[in-house]
């Protein structure tokens, strides 16, 4: 499954890094990056597929809302 | 491209401060780089302007534009603390130069860091970004809403606009839809049944609904309530009002930890009391309370057991049949939701009658009237669900920060007491109580961290708080207590600000306090005789 290999969940990462950067209150920028890289290196272990697909559309989901702000 | 013409708002007027204007309009107008025209201020003729202020903001108006397509952000900074230096200059006293702008709002650490790079080379003064706001170390006054909360909210706010009780269309179905959506997402997080959650304005009116409404549906044969010192206003004012009414009340005291005794609880169960009200985690010291062992009682007792969870929900795992709750109110705006939103868990099995307080059209099951609103509902459910996806991680985060801030200040400065049990404790709400220093004046000089010395709701008045009393605090330590919050959006950095500047002052109105000096010599302050004038 293509969307979830290595380089399209680190695609996503960095995408959604670059979006917080984008929030214009210290507080919620610096929480939106804290928290991605926190909730990505958390999982970087999991090995279901399934799992990590779920995962995966959570944090495109994610994308979504902080691309709105 | 089809940029507006910028027209320069500079008018050759040999007043100084327009001089100033003048000048700052040339800086300017040489960043518009891509366009063609350049109208320099000084070719124009002369305008006298009827009121320079007011002309400001239009004329600056249309040369926004350009400006934010050249130079995207740093551009925009650069124009906004243009705009504003301009009106000091116009505003202050006329002078060649600007003061340096002494509002007191600190740069915050570690912000706005691409932008001041640019912005340092171009112009000419040395502070420039937007208005800087204090840090907010006060989350259990309310809290920032969280994003995802707004971003679930947006869409009632706009295009689902119906009202949930209207059954005959489609705007009213999902909006009932959405409310049911949020009903279960609040009762997932504290483990209830959704039919058991309704929603209220708040939770001063979910206790005032759980207090008097329970206790006045079994007037005829239970007449006692009992709550302890440390409750909220709106409980403790709620029994008055129920004193008023032929009720009897029974405050029980806290031990010196904020805990109460659970054996003293014990006794003051009579054959007929009706309702006993503990809060679960106390908003001005975060101690936590035994609430499992209390449900207990209360349900072998059987008397029913009501908790205001406003500051818990969300932040500790709470599960009202695991602790035997019956009544159960939830704030929306403690736990990163909007204002103005709370509900009220009440039991089922066994059932728990409530006499509704607000008459109308019978919604919410009959216990509250009035139309329910979508947008701060769903609000309220996606919060509940963040906040349940996130406790783990916001909890470990806390208690981290709080460690670090009560290791940082109680090393260096002596005579620093916390309020409150450290071992049954929510560590993001911190009561430090430092000796020989005036609270109000600390909480001045701290001025760009927005802190408070007790609950929001008394901080009007100028008396210690009860809560503070009520564990048992000397008058003068009462008056020196600053309580800290830390919450889900809190870093590292603003912490360590905090302690820093809480530390400098502290010891420079030590400095200056006289007790302090005789406390220094040694001197026993109690044995002070104070002479009369």
């Amino acid at each position: 499954m293509a969307a979830s290999s290595r380089a399209q969940v680190l695609d996503l990462y960095r995408a959604m890094l670059r979006e917080s950067k984008r929030f214009s209150s210290y507080n919620y920028r610096t929480y939106a990056v804290r928290r991605i890289r926190d909730a990505f290196r958390e999982n970087k272990n999991v090995k279901d597929p399934v799992e990590i697909q779920t995962l995966v559309n959570k944090a495109k989901r994610d994308l979504e809302v902080i691309r709105r702000q | 491209m089809g940029n507006p013409t910028p027209t320069p708002s500079s008018r050759s007027d040999p007043a100084s401060p327009c001089a100033y204007l003048t000048s700052l309009a040339a800086s300017v107008a040489q960043l518009y780089v891509s366009h063609g025209k350049r109208r320099g201020g000084r070719s124009r003729p002369d305008e006298s302007l009827p009121d320079r202020r007011e002309a400001l903001p239009g004329a600056w108006g249309p040369g926004l534009q350009p400006l934010r397509k050249v130079g995207s952000a740093s551009g925009t900074m650069l124009l906004r603390a243009a705009w504003r230096r301009a009106a000091v200059a116009v505003t202050a006293a006329p002078g060649p130069k600007p003061a340096a702008p002494t509002r007191g709002l600190r740069l915050r650490v570690g912000d706005h860091a691409p932008q001041s790079a640019v912005t340092a080379d171009t112009t000419a003064a040395p502070e420039a970004g937007p208005v800087l706001r204090p840090l907010y170390m006060d989350v259990q006054a309310t809290t920032p809403l969280d994003p995802r909360v707004l971003d679930a909210m947006l869409p009632y706010l706009i295009n689902y606009y119906g009202n949930p009780h209207s059954r005959t269309h489609a705007y009213g179905w999902e909006s009932e839809a959405a409310m049911e959506r949020a009903r279960q997402q609040v009762a997932s997080l504290i483990g209830a049944d959704p039919r058991e959650i309704i929603f209220t304005s708040g939770a001063t009116e979910s206790n005032n609904i759980a207090i008097k409404g329970v206790a006045r549906f079994y007037r005829s044969r239970k007449k006692h309530l009992i709550t302890t010192q440390t409750e909220h206003k709106c409980v403790l004012d709620s029994c008055r009002s129920l004193e008023a009414e032929g009720f009897q009340v029974t405050y029980l005291p806290v031990q010196k930890s904020g805990i109460i005794d659970l054996k003293e609880l014990e006794a003051a169960i009579q054959p007929d009391t009706s309702l006993v009200s503990v809060m679960t985690v106390n908003n001005e010291i975060g101690v936590k309370q035994p609430i499992a062992e209390i449900g207990q009682i209360c349900s072998s007792r059987k008397v029913y057991f009501h908790t205001d969870a406003a500051q818990a929900v969300g932040k500790i795992p709470l599960n009202v049949n695991d602790m035997k709750i019956d009544l159960m109110s939830i704030s929306g705006h403690k736990i990163y939701g909007p204002k103005g939103v709370g509900a009220i868990y009440i039991r089922r099995r066994p059932r728990v009658r409530v006499e509704a307080l607000q008459s109308g059209g019978g919604q919410e099951r009959g216990m509250r009237s009035g139309t329910v609103p979508t947008p701060l509902v769903v609000g309220l459910g996606a919060a509940c669900e963040v906040a349940q996806q996130e406790m783990e991680y916001d909890h470990k985060r806390i208690s981290k920060l709080a460690e670090r801030l009560i290791q940082n200040i109680m090393k260096s400065l002596p005579d620093v007491v916390m309020n409150g049990d450290p071992e049954h404790h929510y560590p993001g709400c911190i009561n430090l109580s430092f000796a020989y220093v005036e609270g109000e004046s600390l909480l001045m000089a701290l001025k760009d961290v927005a802190l408070s010395s007790g609950s929001a709701c008394t901080s009007a008045s100028l008396e210690p708080s009860y809560v503070l009393r009520a564990i048992g605090t000397d008058e003068d330590l009462a008056h020196s207590s600053i309580r800290f919050g830390i919450g889900r959006f809190t870093t590292e950095e603003e912490v360590d600000y905090t302690v820093e500047k809480c530390i400098q002052h502290v010891k420079r109105l030590r400095e200056m306090s006289p007790l302090w000096e005789m406390v220094q010599d040694g001197i026993d302050l109690k044995s002070i005789k104070w002479t009369q004038h």
